[in-house]
This record gives C-alpha cells, sequence and structure tokens, in this order.
C-alpha cells in the first residue's frame, strides 16, 4: 500500500485504526498479530522493536485469535508494552513475561468534592505533605511492617486486609477490579525471598514512572457517564500509579526459572527467552498463577496504603474528614496481569488465560466482572497520560470484548528512551518550565523528571483517540494535572 | 578490572552492552554496570563483603541468576556494591558454577546520588558470547 509508514512493510492495513502482521511477518507465528493505531502510532511503533514482540507472542502455544497490541505500544522485553494475549486453558501457556516484573502494577483515581481554585492556594503544602506521608524512590521503604502472618493475609486478601488494618473504608472494595480481592492467592506459592522483600515494602510508591498527581477534571466527554463516576469540570482528583515492589520482582524472577526449566524440558522453540511459559493446568502454571494473585492482592493493597495517606493529607489541609471532602474512590484497574477469564470465541464461551502487559482491561456494561456500582454503566478505566499534559478516564465498551479479549490501552507509551530523555532535558528547566504553567512537582531527583519528561512520551490524547475510534474504549473525561510526586 | 560497558538505547527500560577479556571479568562487569545505573558507585565505599554462590545449565541463565541474586541482596539488605571478584567452574554434569564476593555498603541517599530503580535484570535477548578472544554480554533491566 503506498504512503505507509516506514517499517510496516509486510504489514496489512485492516481499517483506519487496525493492522495485521500476517503470520508470514515472522515464521513461526502460529496466528496474526493486529496493532489498534492510527498513521503515527504505528510510525513509532515500527520505529523500534515492539512489532517484532507483537510477532514473537504468536509463537506461543495455545494463543487464540490473535496476538494484539493497543495504541500505547512500544518495545518491551517478552511481550511488547502494550501487548495482550488469550490462551486456551486447554492447549495454552502462562507466560510470566507477558505480565512483567512489577506484577499488577496499577493506577487508581480517588475524587474529591473540592474545586480546582479552593486547592490552588494551598497547593504546595499540600504537595509538601504527601511528599513527607508517601515513602518514595530507591530503597524506598514502606510505612507499614508486614510480618509473615500480616503479609500472608495481604497476599490472600489484598485491600481487604489493608482495610482492615485501619486505611481505607470498607466501601473502597465495591470500587477496586475484583472487588479488591485476586481470585486463587495462594500465599505457600510465593517463596521465602519474596517474603522478606515484601515484609517493609507495603505502602511505597517506587520510583521510574510511579507517580501521584494532584488533577483537575479540565474537560468532560460524555457527560451521562461522567456524572455516574461522579466527575465534573474543575472538580479536582487524585491520581496514582504504583505497582507489587519487591514482592512481584521477585515472583517474577523465581517463576522465570521455573518456567526456563519447563521450555527445556518440552523443547519448545521461543523467539524469546524472557516468553518462557508452562502449559496451563501444570503444576508450574498453577503455582504461578497462584503465587501471581498473591502480587496482584500485595499491588493494590499498596495502592490502598498510598490513597490512605493522600486522604490524610487532603483531611489535614482542609480541616475536614476525607468523607466529608468526597475522597470517593472511582476505581483501581491493573495493568500489568494474567488471568482465567471468559470470553465468546467462534460463538462458544471460552475460559481463557488473558495476559495485558500494560494494557488495561475495558469490560462493558452487564459484563459479569464490572462492580455492582458501575455494571449499568460499563468498566471505568483509568489512563495515566504524562505530567505536562492530560490523563483520561475512558469506560469499558461492548467492541472491545470481539476486538481485543475486553482490553484497552493503559497509558501514553513512552516514545523516546530515559537516556536520550536524559540528554536532551534539563530536570530543573522542565521543572521550572511546569510551574510556569501551573503544575508543581516535586521528585527526589532532577535526572527523573527529565526521563519522565512530556516529551518522552507520546500524545497521550492521540492514543486515547485511537482507542474511541478503534471502538475499544470511549472518553469520558480528560484531567490535568496539578501537583506532581515522583519517586 | 578490563572490562567496559556502555548503555544501549531502550525505549521503556535500559541495556547495557559489556566486553571484556576474560569471561569471569565478564560477570564483573555487568555487576558493576547494573550498580552504576542505580547509584554513583564511585562513592560506595568497600566496608562489607557478601558471598555469593550460584549454579545455572549455561551462561545466559547464569548471567541472569547472578544480577538478580545482586538485585535481591541489594533490595533486601539495603545494600549498593561497586567490587566484585568472581571465580567460575564448569561441574561435572555441564552445568557452570559461580562463587563471588561482592564488596559495598549500606545505601546512603546523600552520598551515594541515587539513579534508577531496577526492577530486575531481563532474559530478553539477553546474549554471553565470545568472538575473537574477547567476551560480549548484552543485558536489559527491567526499570
Amino acid at each position: 500500500m503506498d504512503g505507509k509508514p516506514t517499517g510496516t512493510e509486510g504489514l496489512r492495513r485492516l481499517s483506519e485504526y487496525e493492522w495485521e502482521l500476517p503470520r508470514d511477518f515472522k515464521p513461526g507465528m502460529r496466528v496474526p498479530g493486529r496493532v489498534f493505531a492510527d498513521d503515527e502510532l504505528m510510525r513509532l511503533a515500527a520505529g523500534d522493536r515492539a512489532l517484532e514482540q507483537v510477532a514473537n507472542v504468536a509463537f506461543l502455544p495455545g494463543i487464540v485469535g490473535c496476538s494484539l497490541a493497543m495504541p500505547d505500544i512500544h518495545w518491551g522485553y517478552g511481550f511488547p508494552i502494550g501487548g495482550v494475549a488469550a490462551f486456551d486453558e486447554k492447549d495454552g501457556v502462562v507466560s510470566p513475561g507477558g505480565v512483567g516484573f512489577d506484577i499488577s502494577c496499577g493506577v487508581r483515581l480517588a475524587l474529591t468534592s473540592l474545586a480546582r481554585d479552593e486547592v490552588k492556594p494551598r497547593l504546595a503544602s499540600l504537595l509538601a505533605d504527601m511528599a513527607a506521608n508517601i515513602p518514595r524512590g530507591l530503597g524506598g521503604r514502606g510505612r507499614i511492617s508486614t510480618p509473615e502472618k500480616t503479609l500472608r493475609s495481604v497476599f490472600k486478601s489484598g485491600a481487604k486486609a489493608v482495610i482492615e488494618m485501619g486505611y481505607g473504608r470498607a466501601e473502597d472494595l465495591e470500587r477496586i477490579e475484583g472487588g479488591g480481592i485476586a481470585p486463587g492467592a495462594d500465599p505457600s506459592k510465593v517463596s521465602a525471598r519474596a517474603y522478606e522483600r515484601g515484609h517493609d515494602q507495603l505502602g511505597s510508591l517506587g520510583s521510574g514512572n510511579h507517580f501521584l498527581e494532584v488533577q483537575y477534571v479540565e474537560k468532560v466527554l460524555k457527560p451521562d457517564v461522567a456524572e455516574a463516576f461522579g466527575l465534573s469540570e474543575g472538580q479536582v482528583v487524585v491520581m496514582l500509579h504504583s505497582g507489587s515492589r519487591g514482592v512481584g520482582h521477585q515472583i517474577c524472577t523465581d517463576y522465570l526459572d521455573v518456567m526456563d526449566s519447563v521450555r527445556r524440558r518440552l523443547g519448545m522453540d521461543l523467539p524469546d527467552r524472557q516468553l518462557s511459559c508452562a502449559p496451563l493446568g501444570s503444576r508450574e502454571a498453577s503455582d504461578y498463577l497462584a503465587a501471581l494473585a498473591c502480587a496482584a492482592n500485595y499491588a493494590v493493597g499498596n495502592r490502598q496504603a498510598l490513597m490512605h495517606w493522600t486522604r490524610t493529607a487532603f483531611e489535614k489541609h482542609f480541616g475536614a474528614s476525607e468523607q466529608s471532602l468526597g475522597m470517593d474512590l472511582l476505581f483501581d484497574v491493573s495493568h500489568n496481569i494474567a488471568r482465567m477469564e471468559t470470553h465468546v470465541v467462534d460463538g462458544r464461551e471460552a475460559t481463557l488465560c488473558v495476559h495485558r502487559k500494560g494494557a488495561t482491561a475495558s469490560f462493558p456494561a452487564g459484563h459479569p466482572s464490572v462492580p455492582a456500582k458501575y455494571r449499568g454503566i460499563g468498566q471505568p478505566v483509568i489512563i495515566p497520560g504524562d505530567m505536562g499534559t492530560h490523563s483520561y478516564v475512558l469506560v469499558g465498551r461492548e467492541e472491545s470484548m470481539s476486538l481485543s479479549f475486553g482490553s484497552t490501552c493503559h497509558g501514553a507509551g513512552r516514545v523516546m528512551s530515559r537516556s536520550a530523555a536524559k540528554k536532551k532535558i534539563r530536570g530543573e528547566e522542565l521543572r521550572a518550565r511546569l510551574e510556569k504553567e501551573g503544575i508543581l512537582v516535586m521528585a527526589g531527583k532532577p535526572s527523573l523528571l527529565a526521563e519522565e519528561a512530556p516529551e518522552a512520551y507520546k500524545d497521550v490524547s492521540r492514543v486515547v483517540d485511537v482507542c474511541e475510534g478503534a471502538g475499544l474504549s470511549t472518553k469520558v473525561a480528560m484531567l490535568t494535572p496539578m501537583a506532581v510526586l515522583k519517586g | 578490572m578490563s572490562a567496559t560497558f556502555h548503555t544501549i538505547e531502550h525505549t521503556a527500560d535500559i541495556g547495557v552492552e559489556v566486553e571484556a577479556a576474560i569471561i569471569t571479568e565478564l560477570y564483573e562487569g555487568a555487576a558493576l554496570a547494573m550498580f552504576s545505573l542505580m547509584a554513583d558507585i564511585s562513592k560506595v565505599r568497600h566496608s562489607e563483603t557478601r558471598h555469593i554462590v550460584l549454579e545455572a545449565s549455561d551462561s545466559v541463565e547464569l548471567m541472569f541468576r547472578w544480577l538478580n541474586e545482586l538485585i535481591y541482596t541489594s533490595d533486601t539488605e539495603g545494600m549498593l556494591f561497586s567490587e566484585f571478584s568472581v571465580k567460575l567452574a564448569m561441574l561435572s554434569d555441564g552445568r557452570m558454577a559461580l562463587e563471588a564476593d561482592a564488596c559495598g555498603e549500606p545505601f546512603d541517599e546523600a552520598r551515594h546520588s541515587p539513579g534508577e530503580e531496577i526492577k530486575a535484570a531481563t532474559y530478553h535477548e539477553m546474549d554471553v558470547s565470545s568472538l575473537d578472544g574477547r567476551w560480549t554480554a548484552r543485558i536489559i533491566f527491567d526499570v
């Protein structure tokens, strides 16, 4: 086809927002690949190794449909970031490379009843207080000590266990994916090393792209859904992005070892050792899924604690309880996860292990996995952008079930490497520039600001436009940062 | 130590390429490259030593285990390391054994200029090979 972006030779354009990698894109693919992108996002995807990774995932046994990539696709390790793949429970596999080291890394959004103008005058001291309240950065220890027994209960029951320790309200659970508890968690499948790494990290933000942001709703894009979600223009909200910390990193490391021995034993020929996997139903696969659920619970529990301290910082500054400040949780979603889900394949219901590596579930109204509070509307999808532009709230959509196993993007997606960003951008200049635009930024070190600069990311508005255009999700509201806390 | 290393471009994460004259120096150099991403290791004193013993079925798995062992030790004990002494042996069953001392001190935020938080060394495109008498390794870290 004429005018195709460079690097897309061998791809077939199916529609304005859909591209196919035919099976001959890389010999050995069991199914085609499919990428949701417009011209510009495809040009960026083709500029690194991401398309090859889409093809690599298609080598895995039992893959159903296509190896998929969301519009924020970029080069990761194992799966591309933005990769989605589903595997049949009878002849498919689970791969730690389809989830990553930061198991159940995700985002949550808390509402407030405060208006932008009410918060603005107190923003600097609020940010300083949140920074003091929230452990972050390299070597950041959590504020909650979790001896083995406590850790086991967090592994087993996630946010529920953390709420029972006094961090949050019972009703928060109704606004977390899966009710705040990942099913099938078995703490006996977690190594002593992961326990060791987890015992002092609960309630810590981490570093890299993890953040806490005070934002306001700049624009409502779908009024009826926004109203049902409790969003209105000018309203202040809080978004946080964090994961399972050392627990997830260790569980992934441990099970990559297990899967690598399975790969050798079964003589699997895979294009990337990071994609090592085990057949669903095998002891190795079941153990990994049980340990993965523990890490997912730890991650959601971690975000629960972080939100609690954010609420207490607001309480201190506004002299009122977080309930009276309207600090209800809107939703909490993970974007690095694998789990068993029911989908319709060739007209029949099938149980599939759906991997989302840098992708978010986007279930429509009526889907049984959507919490009762939102079942009539659709699942809220929280999309963090970059610290200089916007983030979005989307809602799940019916078409996503047949297009992407009920998935959509997870963020803007990087376009510039960390070292390139550091060479090009000076952290202190960026801080000054953002401050001029009314965005306060606090980070452990200026170089992290440079790495996370808006220029290092794709245009999040374009990414969510493509998600909407392709039918993966619908835009509900556009959020704009006011204060940013980085690791 | 004669190993040299440089970072390689990766959109989301960070990669390094390491080169050394002999294979033990390659493993030492890879560890040094990793900790130099985490902090200013020129400021790390050698006040404590950790002894590490590992086995693996091949040189790539050994690199994966070695670096992730160091990440685990660093994360749980809050340590930074900047000097490594690695010994390798081939076992009778064809497996490889590594025995190493890692020297460093507890992480001090004020003195060590923290860099990246490395979650893990990944298997993605990990390579350990020798060509014309030089050993090279390529490692991509999840950050």
